[in-house]
């Protein structure tokens, strides 16, 4: 176990000061996230978890850019941030292509939006980011033409394409079945690995969140407050199966338990 | 259950097309009905090859198109912005957006006696009528399905870093296209029916349309000509949905996984 706000080697990529979110809901308003405090470090996987409610969602939102904060910064590396921008790409849950565009035109979209760089090294680059995912030899199918997997797929390398400082996942796996969400586990490690990003995981499955994070930070819901952080200092690759990891997820499920009413 | 039949199946519907027509031509040879009031098929057969020799069917049909065709572009180029100004503004929407729920229940046709007196009898006044019809439908389509576009690809767009007209040329009219699409099909409908009535209504001095051909015919008590001017209004209506409507609406629904 770690502290929140812990000195370490890398530079913080990502930090939180004491961010409140509120929303004005039917019954008057809701606070979803209260006094959240958190440095996701460069280089760094970062795995939140918690019950549906603890506001999980809405720091990924806030994250992106796409909500504002009530109290509080958020900022990457030095710029606080205030609106959705190319350095923070997002995966969300379902996987947001445009079923107008074929997969390879879909990875194009957000690098057509970088304006230094030429038509060749868009369409160089998008082909090497679809070969990654794996689906080099998809490149002109549209999105209705591909299973559910795969367009997660071409979602991660759309996201990954722009070459961003961080990429925010919203609870990509969760629509997904449970072979299909095995073996993107799998490729994400890899490409984690491979390509040292920082990531944002959002999840509620813990098994997920110790599989692929290098800090679970579990979320406690009503209002949304980091409730405990645990390290993971498993050898990557990690699989889903693996006793160490079950421990682990067993301990995070005990604390997360220790708190939900009865 | 069918028993396994082995006629291809227009061999049925053609033979009791042919026993109506014969029947029908029987009859109003044997004298039991005037022909002022009910024309024989043969007739009517002969007035359309007559009048497409003489170039009258076709000079009439022309004038008709290009007045529906130009008003018809007049009213989804004007309906298209102001849609998506009715989306994305809100008291437009509940001022302009309100407006245009309540004029597209009225038959555009309504708009012929203040067109005439704005325009006079001209082209301008057929013009205005059937951008009236076209308009208010496209309106309300767009605006719907701009309303409609599903805020994830908003989202996901604007993390890349879309914005202003990026978003609104590349993600949110690709994605509201089928249901503007609709739309336009909707007016079209409108826009001919009001263009017919229209024409019927009033002899437009710019150009002789098929429905002042249709209206001559009566005038002259000659069915054959009303029924075979009919039929052309048929088909004319039909061929822009099987030609151009259809097909248009067939594709892009089956490229994106809508439809098989």
């Amino acid at each position: 176990m770690s502290t929140l706000l812990e000195k370490s080697a890398a530079p913080a990529a990502l930090t939180l000061n004491h961010v409140t979110k509120r929303f004005e809901g039917e019954s008057g308003q809701v606070t979803a996230l209260e006094d959240i405090s958190l440095d996701v470090r460069e280089g760094e996987f970062l795995a939140v978890v918690g019950p549906s409610g603890c506001g999980k969602s809405t720091l990924l939102s806030l994250l992106a850019g796409l909500e504002h904060t009530n109290e509080g910064e958020i900022r990457l590396g030095d710029q606080p941030v205030t609106a959705p921008g190319r350095d923070r790409l997002v995966m969300f849950q379902q996987d947001a292509l445009f079923p107008w565009l074929n997969a390879l035109e879909n990875v194009l979209f957000g690098l057509r939006l970088k304006p230094a760089l030429t038509a060749a090294e868009r369409l160089e680059s998008a082909r090497y980011y679809l070969n990654l995912v794996g689906l080099g030899n998809k490149e002109k199918s549209r999105p209705h033409e591909l299973s559910g997997g795969m367009r997660q797929r071409v979602a991660l390398a759309r996201s990954l394409a722009p070459n961003p400082r961080v990429l925010l996942m919203d609870e990509p796996f969760s629509a997904l079945d449970a072979l299909t969400r095995e073996q993107l586990y799998g490729d994400i490690q890899e490409i984690f690995t491979k390509r040292k990003k920082t990531i944002v995981l959002v999840t509620h499955n813990i098994r997920e969140a110790v599989c692929l994070g290098d800090r679970v930070v579990l979320f406690s819901p009503n209002p949304g407050r980091v409730q405990q952080v645990f390290d993971v200092n498993l050898p990557r690759p990690r699989r889903m199966n693996d006793p160490a990891l079950a421990t682990l997820a067993a301990e995070v499920t005990t604390a997360l338990s220790s708190r939900l009413p009865r | 259950m069918n028993p396994p039949s082995r006629l291809p199946r227009f061999v049925i519907p053609t033979l009791v097309a042919l026993l109506a027509l014969g029947g029908w031509e029987w009859y109003v040879r044997s004298g039991r009905v005037s022909e002022v009031l009910v024309p024989a098929p043969t007739h009517i057969v002969q007035w359309f090859a007559e009048s497409l020799l003489s170039g009258e069917l076709l000079d009439a049909t022309w004038v008709t198109m290009r007045r529906l065709i130009i008003g018809f572009a007049i009213g989804a180029a004007l309906g298209v912005p102001l849609g998506a100004l009715c989306a994305r503004v809100r008291w437009v929407r509940d001022t302009l957006g309100v407006l245009a729920l309540g004029l597209q229940t009225l038959p555009s046709v309504c708009w012929v006696p203040l067109a005439l007196l704005w325009f006079g009898i001209r082209e301008e006044a057929v013009l205005f009528v059937v951008v009236m019809g076209t308009i208010w439908a496209v309106v309300i389509a767009v605006q719907e399905s701009v309303l409609n576009v599903p805020p994830l690809y908003l989202r996901a767009a604007q993390t890349m870093g879309s914005n202003g007209w990026h978003l609104w040329s590349r993600v949110i009219f690709p994605a509201a296209l089928p249901g503007v699409l609709s739309g336009m099909k909707q007016g079209w409908a409108f826009a001919w029916r009001s263009l017919m009535a229209a024409e019927i209504f009033v002899v437009i001095v710019t150009g002789f349309g098929l429905g002042s051909l249709l209206n001559a015919g009566r005038e002259l008590l000659r069915m054959d000509q009303v029924m075979g001017v009919m039929a052309v209004v048929m088909l004319v209506g039909l061929l822009a949905d099987l030609v151009f409507f259809s097909p248009l609406e067939r594709w892009l629904r089956r490229s994106r996984g809508l439809e098989r």
